[in-house]
């Protein structure tokens, strides 16, 4: 089920870099992101609205390539 | 947690106390078997988690074996307020000089134990106190520093007892105080401490409660008592609404959301814990609304949590509306809860607008809760509406 409050938009570019997964995985205390089989990221959707933007994914990610929408605003 | 007297007699018995020849009957034959090992006359107990046996009938005097063996089959049967006969003690009846009553329990005011003493007994020792002041003693200790027998000593000096009784009383009084400070308890009672007729000092019952959240630190004396994970100790058993609260809670260790105890109200609350939620649960009570439940939420609790807090309470029968309430809150983020009630009320097939009567939650992130809020339609407030008033608006919205 995706979340009712936020939504996690991650730029394909970043979704198929393994190390960049590994460190959205690492960095999320809330578990949104996994990590899939072939390295690319998943974004765990029962868990988007536990998200406590922390910012955290953002600052992992180069400028811009994830996005935190919150979905109330 | 409360414990049974054999188990209260069981921990102090470990502590060196003196108590009477004594045996826990599971069946008449037992009842017997004890009775005659004691050789000479019995007092049988019910072992309830609750007070009024010896109105209930379920405490007995027998002078032989067979009586005890017939007086185990009397009491069994008797349900003393609500609670079940779980065992028969079966101790060694003594004549009985004076009666004492010594207990420790918390002051919260002085955020400290104190130690109570009365050499008037312990049936009604809070009468006592008024009518013989003189008679009971009251005296804090610390948690902290090395306690000694000392402060004992002058409790039970302070009610006017003096030379043999005195010294002899010091070590079972000043033992109580270790077993307090030991066990995490929050209320360790001797009632009554008798001398007998020979001079001797005993133990006669014993009322141990120990705080809930130790359970995990004693478990090694708890499985020593036999008692098991699942007991609640509560003065009554919990109800399936309140154990699923409990599941809610322990399926996630963060926050708390889930200590719920269910009443027969309508209003559903979803509260601040402590102090705040006693009080917001007194200022609905106060303005006249019904309570369905009392409820403890806090130290920011995952929206999961919060949300199936919610559920639960929704789906509790007679609930027409919820209130959302807490103090100003700074350990726990307002749009996280108001995230997982939101959703409870979605997933529970409810309209969040119209089933919330009152959100007043300020405090962290307050500002990302109200926009929350506001897109459901949600009633809410800030810290410039009081407690007591945000009460008030709940029950209010009850009667519209």
């Amino acid at each position: 089920m995706a979340g009712l409050f936020i939504d996690v938009q991650v730029d394909a570019s970043v979704a198929k870099d393994p190390a960049l997964t590994k460190k959205l995985v690492e960095v999320c205390p809330v578990n949104i992101f996994a990590a899939n089989d072939d390295g690319s990221v998943r974004i765990v959707e029962a868990n988007l609205d536990e998200c406590t933007l922390c910012d955290l994914c953002v600052r992992a990610a180069p400028p811009g390539t994830v996005r935190i929408l919150k979905l109330y605003e | 947690m409360r414990f049974y007297e054999y188990e209260s007699k069981a921990l102090f018995r470990r502590h060196g106390m003196p108590l009477p020849k004594s045996g826990l009957a599971r069946e008449a034959a037992d009842a017997r078997r004890i009775a005659s090992e004691i050789g000479g006359p019995v007092v049988l107990k019910s072992q309830v988690l609750s007070g009024g046996r010896m109105k209930a009938g379920a405490v007995r005097f027998a002078e032989t074996p067979d009586q005890a063996a017939a007086h185990y089959e009397a009491i069994v049967p008797i349900v003393v307020n609500g609670q079940r006969c779980r065992a028969v003690l079966v101790e060694e009846k003594k004549g009985i000089a004076q009666e004492y009553f010594a207990a420790i329990t918390w002051d919260g005011r002085r955020k400290c134990p104190v130690l109570v003493f009365s050499d008037m007994g312990g049936i009604d020792v809070e009468e006592v106190a008024e009518k013989h002041p003189e008679h009971v003693s009251k005296t804090h200790f610390s948690s902290l520093f090395p306690i000694t027998p000392r402060i004992a000593k002058e409790a039970i000096g302070a009610t006017g007892v003096t030379g043999d009784a005195l010294n002899r009383l010091t070590p079972i009084v000043f033992e109580l105080m270790r077993v307090f400070l030991a066990y995490d308890l929050t209320l360790a009672e001797i009632n009554p401490l008798a001398r007998l007729e020979d001079g001797r000092f005993v133990v006669l019952d014993g009322h141990i409660d120990m705080e809930a959240e130790a359970r995990g630190k004693h478990k090694p004396l708890l499985a020593e008592l036999a008692i098991a994970p699942e007991e609640t100790r509560q003065a009554r058993e919990a109800t399936p609404f309140e154990i699923r609260g409990a599941e809610i809670n322990a399926q996630d260790h963060r926050g708390v959301a889930g200590n719920v105890v269910g009443f027969d109200g309508d209003l559903g609350l979803v509260i601040g814990a402590g102090g705040g939620s006693l009080t917001l649960f007194d200022a609905v009570r106060k303005h006249g609304g019904r309570p369905a439940n009392y409820c403890e939420i806090g130290g920011n609790p995952s929206v999961n949590k919060a949300k199936e807090l919610t559920k639960l309470i929704l789906s509790k029968p007679g609930v027409r509306k919820i209130a959302v309430m807490m103090n100003v809150v700074s350990n726990t983020r307002v749009d996280i809860v108001a995230r997982g009630v939101i959703k409870g009320c979605i997933e529970a097939g409810k309209k969040p607008s119209e089933v919330i009567a009152i959100f007043r939650i300020p405090g962290a992130w307050e500002g990302e809760g109200f926009k929350i809020l506001r897109k459901y339609g949600v009633d809410y407030c800030d810290r410039s509406v009081s407690m007591y008033e945000a009460a008030g608006k709940a029950v209010a919205k009850m009667r519209a």
